[in-house]
């Protein structure tokens, strides 16, 4: 048999039909709804006198459209009558919603892996971009737009098209200071904001090997700022035992034929990829956007770009209009620029270890006057498990406001926005002009750069304060 | 059901700059909610259209003649990269928008327009910069035809350049078809691809 890649052998395995010409109605494994487009999705099935097709492969709960206030409350009426929707209409048909206050809920992209819903070898969609999050665990997922969902609960199938196959070997030794954010985020610097378009990325490398599942996810995540719709890492003995025990992961002998079967998944040896590349962690340092774009992203220590340097006038007028936007200055330090607001959560960054890093900053020390900060959890199992071991009083005490799961911040719904013309630095994963509010300045960056920065009321290097 | 789509002559509006995303061209604001659908031709482009007090921003290309009628966008680098919201396409739609030309679009984006009745053009980037320059240098009333039957958009000079839509999903366009309904007539082979699933990967379905 020839080699195959990761990617080729679980899209074999999910063909139910090839459709010609490069396309293949695929079944999907598991669909996940949230409560922005969840309810609409059945809605529209429902007018259009559509079953759903196998509501015990869908999951529901909220998370971009309530509000993380203490209480929910600030949820606007808009949000209410979209979770009043989804919990209505999941139950009419029998959907599993992990609803508000229950371990479960929580950013879709946080809770299929923390449930064990989400598996190595699977095919999972749902309507959000972000679902290559899932990818850390090995498996296929991907975001659908609104009639996707629509097919995808009305035939557990979808239809795609193959994508090619690249693959990234982070290769070396992580230094202090930098994490799986910064991995990413240097590759999208790298190739840029569409070098990943129409391809399905593989990270592979010594690195990746190295890091935990919520690490991966993280990397994962940040595919689609590649352009890449997936994102995925092989997996492995540490994917599986963050799995084993997992609410809905498999049990007993299914675990083990389970197990069994993940292990053939990694692609082999010799399997041929449409495109390869290699990066040195070492010599990365933590990064952070500077402009509107996340390929607007520069190593800390370093200067801000100067378009007249750029010879492609229309590059060069993307990075003068991100410039102006963003209020800053070519050739100057990025360091020191001073941050109104901080938030540290989404689906990019709002795991155990993620808090735990910011917390490690935090700690001892005080928000600088003038600065908000927020920690809002991405799910409530990581709020449960992070006040367990005293996490939310490490931000309370440092001036953080600690807050409930979900999207929050980081896309602005409810009022959670950035004032115009104020700068953020964000764990999140878009920089994109308005994402955090009309006329907000948002900087990306990793949990722990954030809390930094949130200490030194300005952006500032980790790997100093860490030397404090 | 899909609105079909077949040829088209414009006005076309070049919007060139790169990594366009969707959030630009539907702020979530405006799209959140379940009944927001029909009112978001006037918010398309928002960040970009108006100004912090609510008035238009005379600089936008879409708020000038003739441009403020095209049909049809000239779009730079990664246009509709980012958020995976198909609200973006119904708000271009709304606004009047039937087909994008650009050298790349993103992914997610790109299926949805298709989902829409919307063409997104892929031509090679010095091209669709030709076609700008030609758009910009006639004031905008150069019209530009673009052609599904013949897959052909012609520039205001009468260039033809061909593009290539795979074949299905051209047919979907010239016909309206509705996917679901497609898929539907495979139900029997959904079920048979699941029962045998079942047998080959309990765990998919076992909790
Ligand atoms: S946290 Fe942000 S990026 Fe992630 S799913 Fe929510 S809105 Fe989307």
């Amino acid at each position: 048999m020839q080699p195959r890649t990761q990617l080729a052998k679980i899209w074999d395995t999910h063909v139910v039909a090839d459709l010609g010409d490069n396309a293949y109605l695929l079944h999907v494994d598991r669909h996940l709804l949230h409560d922005l487009g969840g309810s609409r999705g059945l809605l529209d099935l429902k007018q259009r006198g559509l079953a759903v097709h196998s509501p015990q492969l869908t999951f529901a709960t909220p998370d971009h459209a309530i509000s993380s206030a203490p209480g929910r409350i600030g949820t606007s009426a808009v949000g209410i009558d979209l979770l009043r929707a989804l919990r209505e209409e999941t139950r009419a048909v029998g959907i599993r919603l992990f609803d508000i206050d229950e371990p479960g809920q929580g950013i879709v992209h946080v809770m299929g892996p923390e449930l064990g819903l989400s598996l190595p070898g699977c095919l999972i969609v749902c309507g959000d971009s972000h679902t290559c999050t899932h990818g850390g665990l090995g498996a296929l997922a991907f975001g659908v737009g609104s009639s996707e969902l629509a097919h995808v609960l009305a035939t557990q199938t979808i239809v795609q098209r193959r994508p090619q196959a690249m693959r990234v070997s982070f290769e070396g030794t992580m230094p202090v200071g930098v994490t799986a954010k910064d991995l990413i985020l240097r590759l999208i610097g790298e190739i840029g904001a569409a070098g990943g378009t129409g391809y399905a990325v593989e990270y592979a490398g010594s690195a990746v090997r190295a890091l935990d599942v919520e690490g991966r996810l993280t990397i994962c995540n940040l595919s689609i700022e590649l352009g890449a719709k997936m994102g995925f890492v092989a997996p492995d003995d540490t994917t599986f035992n963050y799995l084993a025990g997992r609410p809905f992961a498999p049990k007993a002998a299914i675990w083990e034929q389970a197990v069994a079967d993940w292990r053939t998944l990694p692609s082999d040896p010799d399997a041929r990829f449409d495109r390869e590349l290699t990066i040195d962690v070492a010599s990365i340092a933590p990064q952070v956007t500077w402009g509107t774009s996340p390929e607007h992203v520069m190593a800390v220590d370093q200067s801000i770009p100067d378009p007249t340097t750029i010879a492609d006038p229309s590059r060069r007028g993307g990075i003068e209009a991100a410039l102006d936007y963003m209020g800053l200055q070519p050739n100057q330090p990025i360091i020191g620029t001073k941050v109104d607001w901080v938030f540290i959560g989404s689906c990019t960054n709002s795991r155990l270890s993620d808090l735990r890093a910011a917390a490690a900053v935090a700690r001892g020390r005080k928000v600088a006057e003038g600065v908000r900060a927020w920690v809002v959890p991405g799910s409530e199992q990581v709020k449960r498990d992070a006040v367990a071991e005293g996490l939310d009083r490490i931000f309370l005490a440092a001036g953080f406001e600690w807050r409930e799961p979900g999207c929050s911040m980081c896309l602005a719904a409810n009022g959670e926005t950035v004032p115009r013309g104020q700068r953020s630095i964000s764990t999140s994963n878009r920089n994109f002009v308005g994402r955090q509010g009309p006329g907000a300045r948002t900087h990306l960056a990793s949990p722990a750069m954030a809390a930094a920065a949130a200490i030194a009321g300005a952006i500032t290097d980790v790997r100093r304060m860490e030397n404090a | 059901m899909m609105e079909k789509l077949t040829a088209l002559t414009s006005v076309a509006a070049p919007l060139l700059r790169a990594n366009i995303d969707t959030d630009i061209v539907i702020p979530i604001s405006r799209m959140v909610g379940n009944s927001t659908r029909g009112s978001l031709g006037q918010w398309c482009f928002s960040p970009l259209r108006y100004q912090p007090d609510g008035s238009e921003n005379p600089e936008f290309i879409l708020n000038r003649a003739p441009y403020r009628s095209a049909q049809i966008l000239i779009t730079g680098v990664n246009f509709g990269c980012g958020s995976s919201r198909e609200a973006a396409v119904w708000a271009l739609k709304e606004m009047g928008v039937r087909c994008l030309i650009g050298s790349s679009f993103g992914d997610i984006f790109f299926n949805n327009c298709f989902q829409n009745g919307v063409l997104p053009v892929v031509l090679d980037r010095a091209t669709v910069e030709s076609l700008a320059r030609e758009v910009e240098a006639s004031q905008g009333a150069g019209r530009i035809s673009v052609d599904l039957n013949e897959l052909t958009v012609t520039a205001p000079s009468g260039t033809r350049h061909r593009f290539a839509v795979e074949p299905k999903r051209r047919q979907a366009l010239l016909e309206g078809l509705d996917e679901i309904a497609v898929t539907l007539q495979r139900a029997a082979e959904i079920t048979a691809f699941q029962t045998e699933d079942r047998r080959r990967r309990p765990w998919v379905y076992s909790r």
